[in-house]
């Protein structure tokens, strides 16, 4: 008997019984292109429609939270860069804060507003990586050759102040660990007057493209109360039409004198959280203006704390003195120690909201120091989102929620 | 000026916070400006649902759970609750203790976000969660073994994977290290002795 023969039966009216309709099991990834990185979905799929995502994690697993309870504080730091290896100095900012925040370690002005300076560079960063992915998902090439261009130079300017491209470690408990290097200052404010022309090309290119909307807007809608409900933050949050942003609500840093707005959604679509981010990084750079210009009339202050307990001596002060000699060496090898007590500290990192819980037992070790992961919520809610949607939107509702999985892995 | 982020003054918060929670309150705590409150186990869904839809309190997120382990008190489990209020702007943090054996109930009916943060703790600590709807591991490897981020799980774990030339396969062995792993003790018998010893002021 022939299928159709099964449907419609051989006297050519519909069968009273049909055959029951089997969803396939897709897996996608852990090594695919639009995973970005090594991201396992288990979709059931009823056609090309998705009825079920379950999201498995953790193949990036490198057990960060357990390596940091057997090293010192310092010695912990650089494990933060490799987090969300995207904005790896957002990633220490909320880190030495926690230590800052239990040591109630006062910071010097400069160095707070080079704090400022660099999570916005890393924002930049961030965001120019996945705007220009998430547009690539949807099929549009153009701005992943243009923005990578320029993030290439953000990468330069960290490799300037701190030697490394990525894994900076230059966030330290009291302040950062050397001032930048001459001129570079120069530099970075070309970038910040080069950038807006190149955000308004990119927006020219997609915002209004046909194929572009198509493949976002309406895709992957969250309202304003299942984002609270899936615990959303940042961007993604914002998008949904909560004007909520750490760097307004609970300022830090030197973020209560600075000028900048905070851009909202009003569907909390792909298309949206794709906006929000393009927006965000026209605020950074004003941002990075402002503090380009405070820090112009700070030149040679002190960048880091001049604790004993918790900074390095000067490197001249070395050559002369036993003391700072013996400093230096205690603070690198016992490092220092943290007052017993517990702190949940939390920054805007260009993801969301990124916590560190640190629990500290007056040792030199963290007892516990657990991370809040942004992705970690965002990529929960995949189900809830991709529900319904074709097996097309997956890549672009998991390239709109910026996941990333050294932070959500740890 | 604190340099590290603040939200609003959280006074009167903890008066609220008992008001409404009631018996289900142990203690509560404010330290580094930051409020902690203890509840009972049990009550733990049903406090949370509370602070979430109390009109004066409005804790609408639960940006995070963590799992902190004590061997050495009696429950050994800590399970911290990070709420955030987005319309009063604050932050509170609710602690609740347990065992290896005994399950904390579930609040992925209040907030379904805890459904992974719930599995992340029961993945590294081995906490149960009664009521979970899928309490899977979640970070760890398939088949893993223990509970990594217990004080008493070794940090270099149990096994190690490596391929194997000869067998042409991935091989599970359990690690052997060729050196200690050098664990210094950098608690100084002498402080609080000696005179004049600045570090043994408190």
């Amino acid at each position: 008997m022939t299928r159709h023969e099964i449907l419609v039966g051989a006297s050519g009216l519909p069968a009273a019984t049909e055959d029951p309709i089997e969803t396939y099991k897709v897996n996608f990834g852990p090594q695919h292109p639009a995973a970005h990185g090594v991201l396992r979905l288990v979709l059931e799929l009823d056609g090309e429609v998705v009825e079920r995502v379950d999201p498995h994690i953790g193949l990036l697993h490198r057990g960060t939270e357990k390596l940091v309870e057997y090293k010192t504080y310092l010695q912990a730091l650089p494990y933060l860069d490799r987090l969300d290896y995207c904005s790896p100095m957002s990633m220490e900012h909320s880190f030495v804060l926690a230590i800052e925040k239990l040591l109630g370690l006062a910071v010097p002005p400069r160095a707070q507003w080079l704090r400022v300076l660099w999570a916005e560079l890393m924002r930049l960063s961030n965001h120019l990586l996945n705007t220009a992915t998430h547009a690539m998902d949807v099929g549009a090439l153009t701005p992943i050759l243009w923005m990578f261009a320029e993030r290439e130079r953000i990468y330069d300017f960290s490799e300037r102040v701190s030697g490394a491209r990525m894994h900076a470690a230059w966030f330290r408990p009291g302040g950062v660990h050397q001032d930048m290097p001459d001129g570079l200052a120069d530099e970075i404010r070309a970038l910040a007057e080069r950038l807006p022309k190149l955000l308004d090309d990119v927006e020219e290119l997609v915002a209004e493209n046909r194929i572009f909307k198509q493949r976002n807007v309406d895709i992957g809608v969250i309202s304003a109360r299942d984002a609270l409900a899936w615990g959303f933050s940042g961007p993604c949050l914002r998008a949904s039409g909560l004007a909520w942003d750490l760097r307004k609500a609970q300022p830090y840093e030197t973020y209560g004198e600075v000028d900048f707005d905070v851009p909202v959604g009003t569907k909390g679509d792909c298309y949206d959280r794709f906006m929000v981010r393009l927006h965000e990084m026209r605020q950074s750079v004003r941002i990075i203006r402002q503090c380009l210009d405070r820090l112009e009339g700070m030149q040679g202050w002190p960048v880091l704390a001049d604790d004993p307990r918790v900074t390095p001596p000067r490197r001249a002060e070395m050559k002369r003195s036993m003391e700072a000699l013996i400093r230096h060496f205690k603070l690198y090898t016992e490092g220092f120690h943290v007052p017993a007590g517990e702190v949940y500290v939390a920054t805007e990192s260009p993801k969301g909201e990124f916590g560190v819980h640190l629990v500290a037992d007056g040792t030199n070790r963290p007892y516990r120091c657990h991370f809040r992961a942004t992705g970690m919520a965002h990529l929960q809610a995949m189900e809830f989102l991709c529900r319904g949607h074709m097996l097309a939107d997956v890549p672009a509702i998991l390239g709109s929620l910026d996941i990333v999985f050294g932070e959500v892995d740890r | 000026m604190a340099h590290w982020p603040t939200h609003a003054s959280l006074h009167g918060l903890s008066a609220r916070v008992v008001a409404r929670l009631g018996d289900a309150v142990i203690d509560v705590g404010e330290a580094a400006g930051e409020l902690s409150v203890r509840i009972v186990r049990e009550a733990v869904a049903d406090a949370l649902r509370t602070l979430r839809d109390a009109p004066d309190l409005e804790f609408e997120q639960l940006m995070d759970m963590s799992g902190v382990d004590y061997p050495e008190r009696a429950e050994r489990f800590e399970v911290n609750y990070h709420l955030l209020s987005l319309r009063h702007n604050w932050r509170l943090r609710v602690k609740v203790s347990t065992d290896e054996e005994t399950p904390v109930p579930t609040v992925t009916g209040v907030f379904p976000v805890a459904g992974w943060y719930e599995r992340e703790v029961f993945d590294l600590y081995g906490v149960l969660f009664a009521g979970h709807p899928d309490l899977r591991r979640i970070l760890t490897d398939y088949g893993f073994e223990g509970h990594p981020l217990r004080k008493d799980f070794p940090l270099s774990g149990l096994y190690e994977l490596r391929y194997s030339e000869t067998e042409k396969r991935i091989v599970r062995e359990p690690v052997q290290l060729r050196q200690d792993y050098r664990d210094f003790d950098f608690l100084s018998p002498w402080e609080g002795l000696l005179p004049g010893d600045e570090k043994a002021s408190p």
